[in-house]
Order: structure tokens, then sequence, then C-alpha cells
């Protein structure tokens, strides 16, 4: 009985047995030929009848051809580089016709797509930490991202640039977290100190690093205030000037930075210690002092020049000087 | 024409050389019965082993044997070649079955042959030292002042071995050179065979796409591998009884001294044993190698051999013979085969050897009770020999069937100082001035 299944393995078309008193001899005779399927698998045979049975001998062509594939070039080109190169050029022209490169990268960008919008990947919303609401609005201006979106698509690394980037922000961590949430912490900026320049005035944090633009010193009266060119870069100093001026009360005004090299301080009255490059806190705290002593600056000085510290020079106002030449000048008549 | 030999064998020398750069050769055994074949690959030179001693290998480690196929004999008698499609085509089937064997492909083979003919010269000569020195060169001009004889037209060189060497009175030298004295003989032993008999051989080889790289008789090469080493040192003959011929050579010092052979062998045994039953031949060797034997007893009468036919006659169909009357079929011709050695060696001078030791080997050596017989006729020492062993070499191939071709493998290894494996000295090209101007240079400095 044949299988009712079809089958691609070669059907042997055998002559009929032999049926009768025939059989006997034909089951004596071992060496028949007919008893050979017609169809063989070893194919050269089929071509090969001729050669006597008893003395096998290789034919010129499948000699040579033998010789050719043990050489070991060729051995390898036919095991390795035919296959390759069979597969390679399948390959090829599968690939040839531009609509199935379409197709498949179709295909690739929908399995990706598929397995990026599984809602394990998904983000919801972004949590922002550590800003003001002012802060916080800028951020998401700056990140501006369309929600749920995958996790995949997210590039947290340039967001946090983008966010660093931000004036008001010292530092930033992105993260995802889990429950589909983009958590942003961020550290504010504080501002110390107000930097007045020609054409603004700013708040500085205490490296100098602008914070915002402000319009009017009024609003941040409580913070002290620097000036000059080139003062943004020397807030610590300034802030350290400011410290230790701090017996001065309300009487300072502020800091100026004369000639990108040293500062001045201003008190009220138009007064003005003006400082040396280096060591001015020093100098500061040698006038203050005096102050205490002798009440320095309550009186009718003008400025109060530290720069050469060997030679500490005050300058009276104009009244005041005039007032003691007239001073000098009576008592010199007096006596 | 011996500058044609001279430069065609120096050819196969330069053939084997790269042969053996490659590291693959063939071997091929071109019999009257069989046609066997052994691929050889070379691993550089054999080592001695730690303490110097030779070992059990006796130093022939420096090749092994990766494949080997043997197949029926096509179209050769005699050890000649006499159907050249047919003797091609057998060369084909074995050297395509050792190749599928070795799994590598083979271009360069050494053959030998046995038949052919082969006649032995011994030549020798004696020249004046130029120097003081024996030197390469010195060697050479000796060689070619030896005093070639009149071997006859369609003839040809096939050994041409210095075997000894005389310096003054001091002889038995086996090298010569380096040595100081006044005056260099040799002697040296020239083989030659039939020409035509070569050309067909290399034709059938090249036809198979095959490059010669060497070819040798094969009574000397089974005298490589059937005698130990001491015999060869001492001197021994080798028969070996092959299909077609039964070649014998002589050693002494570890040179062939003699050669020669008889065209008679197995093969003609089994005709007679075929033409005597009436059985054919394939019936004929099956019951020679099964049941044969020289040497009758009383319980051989009554040991019935069937020999069968395929007539359908019932009565001849069914016939016996007793081992008795085989080998009364057997022994005439075996002592035939036997007396014409007898009458060969005596021919070379055998029994003036000092030492008279026979080695029997060949197929034909199997035959039963053959070292008694051949003790009978060819002297008291007498002993069935075996190839040596070499490495990879399959069980089935270590019979003594197999000696010429185990014996062709140690040639391909180590092969012996020929005549033309020494320059020619400069005097026979007197018509290149500058060459020998060159060769002086080399020469001298």
């Amino acid at each position: 009985m044949r299988p009712l299944r079809a089958t691609r393995a070669p059907v042997i078309h055998r002559a009929k047995p032999l049926a009768g008193p025939d059989a006997d001899f034909e089951s004596a005779d071992t060496e028949s030929h007919d008893t050979q399927p017609v169809l063989r698998l070893g194919g050269v045979k089929l071509f090969n009848r001729t050669a006597r049975r008893s003395d096998p001998a290789p034919s010129r062509l499948s000699y040579r051809f033998q010789r050719w594939m043990l050489t070991p070039g060729i051995r390898m080109g036919v095991k390795l580089g035919l296959p390759v190169c069979a597969v390679a050029a399948a390959v090829g022209l599968y690939f040839a016709s531009e609509e199935r490169r379409e197709a498949l990268n179709t295909y690739i960008a929908d399995i990706r797509t598929s397995i990026q919008e599984r809602p394990e990947f998904m983000v919801n919303l972004m949590a922002i930490d550590g800003a003001g609401p002012g802060l916080s609005d800028d951020i998401r201006e700056v990140v501006p991202l369309d929600f749920p979106i995958s996790s995949w698509d997210l590039d947290v690394e340039q967001m946090r640039d983008t966010i660093t980037g931000l004036d008001p922000v010292k530092s930033a961590t992105v993260r995802i977290r889990p429950g589909g949430i983009l958590q942003v912490d961020v550290v504010e900026r504080q501002p110390v100190i107000v930097w007045r320049t020609r054409e603004s005035v700013e708040l500085l944090d205490e490296t100098g690093v602008h914070v915002d633009l402000i319009t009017s010193r009024k609003d941040h009266s409580d913070l002290p205030l620097i000036a000059g060119k080139g003062a943004d870069e020397h807030v610590a100093e300034a802030l350290e000037i400011f410290r230790t001026s701090r017996s001065l009360g309300t009487r300072v005004r502020g800091l100026v930075r004369i000639g990108e090299r040293r500062w001045d301080l201003v008190l009220d009255r138009g007064q003005r210690i003006m400082l040396p490059t280096d060591r001015s806190v020093r100098a500061l705290e040698r006038v203050l002092a005096v102050n205490e002593v002798q009440d320095l600056l309550e009186r009718d000085v003008a400025v109060v020049d530290m720069r050469l510290g060997q030679r500490p020079t005050i300058r009276m106002t104009k009244a005041a000087s005039e007032d003691w030449w007239n001073t000098k000048v009576t008592v010199g008549n007096g006596q | 024409m011996m500058t044609d030999l001279y430069q065609s064998q120096r050819a196969m020398r330069q053939m084997r050389r790269q042969a053996m750069q490659r590291g693959v050769i063939a071997i091929l055994d071109v019999g009257s019965s069989k046609i066997s074949c052994l691929v050889l690959r070379f691993d550089g030179t054999g080592r001695l082993s730690e303490d110097n001693t030779i070992g059990s290998m006796a130093g022939q480690t420096g090749f092994r044997v990766i494949g080997a196929a043997t197949t029926r004999s096509r179209g050769v008698q005699f050890g000649e070649v006499t159907a050249m499609q047919e003797t091609e085509r057998a060369i084909r089937t074995a050297l395509q079955a050792a190749q599928k064997m070795a799994d590598i492909r083979v271009d360069h083979v050494i053959a030998c042959f046995s038949g052919a003919n082969p006649r032995s010269y011994g030549l020798d000569a004696q020249v004046d030292l130029e120097g003081q020195l024996v030197t390469e060169a010195e060697v050479g001009r000796v060689l070619n002042a030896c005093d070639v004889p009149d071997y006859g037209v369609g003839r040809e060189v096939l050994h041409a071995q210095p075997v000894n060497f005389a310096l003054d009175n001091r002889s038995g030298l086996i090298d010569p050179r380096g040595q100081m004295g006044q005056s260099l003989a040799v002697d040296m032993h020239m083989l030659t065979v039939d020409a035509i008999a070569i050309q067909n051989i290399v034709r059938c080889i090249k036809r198979c796409d095959l490059e010669l790289a060497g070819i040798a008789n094969s009574a000397y090469v089974s005298g490589i591998s059937a005698l130990v080493e001491d015999e060869q040192e001492l001197g021994a003959a080798c028969i070996d009884m092959g299909g077609g011929t039964t070649s014998v050579s002589i050693f002494m010092k570890k040179h062939m001294i003699y050669a020669d052979c008889v065209r008679m062998g197995g093969d003609h045994v089994t005709q007679d044993i075929s033409m005597g039953l009436g059985v054919p031949t394939a019936v004929a060797e099956r019951i020679k190698t099964f049941n044969g034997g020289v040497h009758a007893t009383g319980a051989d009468d009554r040991d019935l051999i069937d020999i069968g036919g395929d007539t359908g006659d019932w009565e001849h169909d069914r016939r016996t013979v007793s081992r008795a009357e085989l080998i009364g079929i057997m022994r005439p011709r075996v002592e035939e085969i036997l007396e014409e050695v007898r009458v060969r060696l005596d021919a070379a001078g055998f029994e003036h050897m000092p030492s008279q030791q026979i080695v029997l080997t060949g197929g034909g050596s199997q035959i039963m009770g053959l070292d008694g017989l051949a003790t009978r006729i060819l002297g008291q020492r007498v002993r069935l020999g075996r190839p040596l062993r070499v490495h990879g070499l399959p069980q089935s191939a270590t019979g003594p069937g197999f000696s010429s071709a185990v014996g062709l493998s140690l040639f391909a290894a180590h092969p012996q100082d020929e005549w033309w494996d020494f320059e020619i000295p400069v005097d026979t090209y007197a018509a290149r001035p500058f060459k020998r101007a060159v060769r002086w240079f080399r020469d001298n400095w």
C-alpha cells in the first residue's frame, strides 16, 4: 500500500517479479541485472553499464574530477566558497527589487515599534523636583515632550544637558522611574549678589554665574550690590569683603570693581575705601580697626586709600580740608 | 645519449626534491599481478632517539604512509607494459583509491617495475687527483671517467651507483669526500633495461596527469626493504618472487652489486594448475593460494580439494583433486624457477661471496614449504623475508608481496647516491667557457 500523503522520494520502478515455475530459475541467478532497479540513486552506474564488474576502473573524467576535488584550494572553494556564494546570490537576488527591501524594512520597523510601544516601556508624565514654578515651566518648555512616549525614544542624556544648560539650574539628574515617570531632579542656583552693569541688573550666584536678569535693584534689596566690569569673576572675594564689612551696617552701598583689578568699597555720604589688589580683606580690616578706635569713617573723610599698604592715605572732603586749613591758620595766628 | 639520460635523471631528482618540499609523494609498484600504490607524507627528517640509538623504526621515521591501495594488474606481463590503456586504467584505479584514503591530491609519483631484461655491469675508473683533496667535483670526474661498455641500442641506464671508492691503496671507502690522496678509483654498478619498457611506463604515468619523480628496479627496492641491515652489509641475495617475474638482486656493503630477473613467476604456477586441472585461472589462483604447497606428505593424498566448475554437468562440476596432485603440478614449476635463479646467482658469482644469505620475498614466496625447497636448490641459508615496518602501513599491506612497494618508499625517503647526483666535470662542457669560468670561481672561492 502506498501512503496517501504525497512524497518527493523517487519512485523506483521494478520489473514485475516472475511468478510460476520461472521464479525458481530467477532466484538461482543472483547475478541477474533484471532485479536491479531501473533508476538508481548513484546515477553514475546508469551511464557506466559497459564497465566490467571484475575490472573496476574510474573513467578518465571521474579520475580527473576526483583529483581536482582533492586539490586543497578547490576543495575549500567547493565546501565553503560555493555555499557562501550561493547564499549571497540568493539573498542578493531576493533583495534586488526595491519592493522587497521596502517590505523588509517595514517589517523590521513594525516589530521594533510593537516592542517599543509595549506599556512596560511607556513614559506618561514628567515630574520635576527641586525647581520653583517658574523654573519648572522653563524646563517643560525646553524639553518639549508629548506624553505618552516610549522610553526608547527618550534621550535622557541630552535632556539632562539641555536642562543643565538653563541659567538658573546648577545641576540636574534625569531618569525614568518605574511606573512610567520621567523624574527630573533639579538643584537651582541661589542668587547671592546683585551685579549692576551699564546695561542691566543681574543676579549672580556665589560662583559668579548668571542666574537671572532683574528689572530693579529694589526687588532684591537684601542682597549686596557689586558693579564694574569683570566684577562677576570675583564674586567670592566680594562676598568676603561684604562679610568683613558687616560692622558698618547699612552704611555699605556696594563694591565697585576698578580697572578689573581691585575693589572700592562705597559707603553712603560718598565715602569710598580703596582696597589694594592683593589682600583686600586684610586692608579693610585695618580700616575698620582704625574706625573702631577713632571713628574714622564718621568724620569728614572722602576717601580712605589703602592701595599702598605701607602708606595708607585719607582724603578729606573739600569742606573739611578748607575748614582744617582755616583752623590751622587760626591756630598759627593765635599763637 | 649519455647526457640525455643524465639530464632526464637529474630532472627526476629535481622533481623528487619538489615533492619533498610539498611533503606528499606517491609510490607506485607496477607488477604483473597487482599494482599497489602508497601515498607518503614527509614530516621532516627522522630524528634519532634520545640516547642516539637507531630505534625500532631503523631511522625510517621521516615519512608516514597515509594512503594505500592495491588493484589487480591489467596489461602488464613479465613486469612490462603490454597494453597501455589497460595499464593506465589500473594505475588510475590504484592511485584514485590511495588518494581517497589519504584525502590529499598527489602530483608526484615514484615508480618501480621488475621486467625489461635488467642487466648488470661493473664499471671502474681511476683518476689522478688535481689537488690533494677529494672534492665533490673530483668524485664527479672519476665517475665520468668510467669506461661505459657498449650496452646496445634500445637500452637505458636505470641505476648507476658508485659502490666502492679507493683512494691510493685504501679501498672500501664509502664516502671519500674531504680525504687526502693522490689518485681516486671507483667501482660502479650500472643496471640497464630495455628503453621501450621505461618509455611505456613513463607514458602511462604521464597519461594519469602525474609527474614522475623517480624510477627504480623492483629487485633493488625489494632488497632494500626485505634485507635487514647486516645482511645488506655482509652480503645477501634477495629473490622477489612476483607474479610474472622473479627478480634477483645481490647486496654487499649496503649497495646493490648485481640484479637480474627470471621471466617466470607465480602466474606461471597458476597457469600450470589451470591447465593441469582444467579450471579457470581465477579458480586456479584460489586453489593455489589456499591449498598450494611444494612438499607432499602422506596426508596430502587424502586431502581432497573441490575444484568445481560452471558447466551444469554434475560430474564435471563436482570434480575433486587431491592435494598431492596439486603439489605435483606446482612443484616442478617452482623448482624450475628456483633452478633458473640458481643459474643467475652462479653467473653473478654468488658462491664467492663471504656471506651467502638468501632471502625469499614477494607474493610467490608465500607458497607453503617453499623455504625447504629453496634450501635444497639455492643453499643452506635461506629465509623468508617480509618488508620493513614503516609508519602507518596498513596491516593488509605488510605481507611479503609488498616488499617492493615498501622498499620504494624507503628509496623515496633516502635515495642512494647515483652517478647523476654528482655534477658532470667541466671538460665535457668544453664549448662553454663562461660556465667553466663560473665553475672555477665556485670551486675555488
